[in-house]
């Protein structure tokens, strides 16, 4: 389980992360969405005892991360969104040298390692040389790595950036079945929907603050703050925007530049409310010809978050 | 003592050794090397005994073997920050540093499996040569005690540059730079200590010649430049009046090479120090938050 609390880290006057405060529970997916240069990179790499924080902490397992990183390090198990390989080993050695760097007796390493490279669907792979393999073997081979040690909690940083659809199926596959192993893993991606299909739990972080979390649904609703409401008039659409203008729930009337007749309305009110101000606008006769309510999914509402406001 | 083997004889090391000696370069690289040093005795005898009158004498053999060993120290001295200054931050561009900080491996077994992998080569080699003494030996003139003296005095010196190469490739992010920095602090001790060392000299003597009462602590200056340079120091162990004049004009008695070995072990655990402590990043953070979980 992981626990943090105020994580700030600045480089010089820029806040990269500013009091991040979140607690993962064991067995949790949980999903660190956010746009380009958010901060996802830079709280794991706290979280992998990489960098040190400029202000707060981080606890994984109960050991703090700055005080005690060496018994982190023993509980998790990382993979960087980029590394490399030392070109010369072949995909049992890399394997068989980073248990040794976890002291695993060779024994034990000897019968790790197959039931490793099964996991991560790399078996015939065993003797070709790892620079040789394709990025999203690499990145399997990566996640295998990160398990040698049998760590309880997973740090993933964009594992499934660069790997081509059918790959990123099987790294969904993978990541279940280390989740039915009651792993606790934390995943970045940019991509909301496909963390939302994977993850119990997601994070929307955003210039280096968390600005929502919870699971999936929570979360739409956390964010979904306001809803479009489209509306087509036959005629009279300045009257209609006049009336629309009056209700105080109406936060911007956009007139659609092809059809000028329909109106997208901002509209924060309950759904109750709605209603009323339905009933109303029949009521002083705007002439309603369509309504409708743009559906938003995940991505929508995370594009609209993360719009232009650096 | 688990412990210390745990440090040395770790997975870094090993996979260092694998990864190196597996290409079949280095392997000619010895070979080469023994053949010039052979080639160079050879050589050497050649001369001697063909345009001298007295033959191949036991001070003759005694000037092949400085030579020989001043050659040897050349190499090391050329060659071991080459071989050092890339080793954290060659890792740290390959991009496989970070995976490396994150297992359980000690700064302290990372740092030294490195410097020791990095020069096992450069020692391979110098064991290699080792035989081609014993032409020496077959002439006289020098005792199994000064080579294994010498040996020592290159084993110092190996381990001090390497030890600065891969401080530098500790701290700097590019291997470039720490690569530059590393012959640089070379340069200064093989060259720049020597120039100093007769400038401050010339100028403290002369001040003495001057006025009289000068302070005793500026005198030990020149030296503390002088034991700097592993050449003069194995040099002066060939030859121990070396400096000696410049030495009692300054009023020191303490031998060059006792200076050069307590410095140099100073410059390596220094160097090591940093190079263990900067590895991975400092945990400074202070919360005023309780532990809990
Ligand atoms: N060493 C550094 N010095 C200065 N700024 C840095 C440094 N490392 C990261 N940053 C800045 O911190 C911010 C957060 O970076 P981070 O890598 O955490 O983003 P991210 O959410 O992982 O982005 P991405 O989706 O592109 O991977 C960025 O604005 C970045 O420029
Ligand atoms: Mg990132």
């Amino acid at each position: 389980m992981i626990e943090i609390i105020n994580l700030t880290k600045r480089y010089g006057s820029f806040t990269a992360l500013e009091n991040l405060n979140l607690t993962i529970d064991k067995g949790t997916v949980f999903g660190f969405v956010g746009p380009n240069g958010a901060g996802k990179s830079t709280t794991f790499s706290i979280l992998a005892t990489l960098l040190a924080p400029t202000k707060g902490t981080a606890y994984v397992n109960g050991f703090d991360v700055t005080k005690n990183p060496k018994q982190v390090r023993k509980h998790i198990g990382y993979v960087p969104d980029f590394f490399g390989v030392y070109d010369q080993f072949k995909v049992h050695e890399y394997l068989d040298f980073y248990g040794a760097s976890y002291s695993i007796p060779t024994s034990e390493r000897k019968t790790i390692i197959p039931q490793l490279l099964e996991l991560v669907n790399l078996t015939e792979k065993t003797d070709a040389y790892v620079d040789l393999l394709s990025r999203g073997m690499k990145q399997r081979l990566c996640l295998a790595r990160a398990l040698i040690h049998d760590p309880e909690v997973l740090i993933l940083d964009e594992p499934a950036s660069g790997l081509d659809p059918r790959a990123r199926v099987e790294m969904r596959g993978i990541l279940r079945e280390l989740k039915n192993m009651d792993k606790t893993i934390i995943i970045s991606s940019h991509i909301l929907p496909e963390l939302s299909e994977i993850c119990d739990e997601l994070g929307v972080i955003e210039n280096g603050k968390l600005i929502a979390n919870g699971n999936v649904n929570q979360i739409e609703h956390q964010l979904q703050a306001q809803k479009i409401l489209m509306v087509t008039v036959k005629e009279n659409i300045e009257q209609a925007i006049a009336f629309f203008e009056d209700d105080s729930n109406v936060l911007e009337i956009d007139q659609d530049q092809q059809n000028q007749q329909l109106l997208k309305l901002s509209y924060q009110g309950s759904d109750d409310q709605q209603v009323e101000l339905l009933k109303k606008a029949i009521g002083v006769g705007i002439p309603i010809l369509t309504l409708g309510q743009k559906q938003t999914n995940l991505e929508d509402i995370f594009m609209e978050i993360t719009k232009g406001d650096e | 003592m688990d412990r210390l083997q745990a440090l040395f004889i770790n997975p870094v090391l090993n996979k260092e050794i694998k990864l190196r000696f597996r290409s079949f370069k280095n392997f000619l690289g010895i070979f080469l090397f023994l053949a010039v040093c052979g080639a160079v005795c050879l050589a050497f005898i050649y001369i001697e005994t063909q345009f001298t009158h007295d033959g191949f004498t036991s001070s003759d053999s005694k000037n092949l073997f400085m030579l020989l060993s001043m050659g040897q120290l050349g190499l090391i001295v050329f060659i071991t920050p080459g071989l050092t200054a890339g080793t954290i931050s060659g890792e740290r561009e390959k991009q496989t540093l970070n995976i490396m900080l994150t297992t359980q491996q000690s700064s302290t077994s990372i740092i030294l499996s490195k410097l020791f992998s990095s020069v096992l080569f450069l020692i391979l080699m110098l064991i290699a040569s080792l035989p081609l003494y014993s032409i020496v030996f077959l002439y006289g003139g020098v005792s199994p005690q000064m080579v294994f003296v010498t040996f020592g005095y290159q084993l110092l010196t190996m381990l001090t540059i390497g030890s600065l190469g891969v401080m530098f490739s500790t701290i700097s992010r590019k291997t470039m730079v720490s690569t530059i920095t590393t012959y640089g602090m070379m340069l200064f001790l093989v060259v720049g200590t020597v120039i100093l060392f007769f400038i401050t000299v010339r100028l403290i003597i002369g001040f003495q010649q001057g006025s009289t009462g000068v302070s005793q602590s500026s005198n030990i200056f020149p030296y503390l430049i002088l034991i700097l340079n592993p050449a003069v120091a194995m040099f002066a162990s060939f030859d121990s009046n070396m400096f000696m004049y410049e030495f009692q004009q300054l009023g020191i008695d303490w031998p060059l090479w006792k200076g050069f070995t307590l410095g140099y072990i100073a410059i390596t655990m220094f160097s090591l120090l940093i190079a263990i402590n900067r590895l991975r990043p400092r945990m400074r953070a202070k919360t005023k938050i309780k532990k809990k979980g």
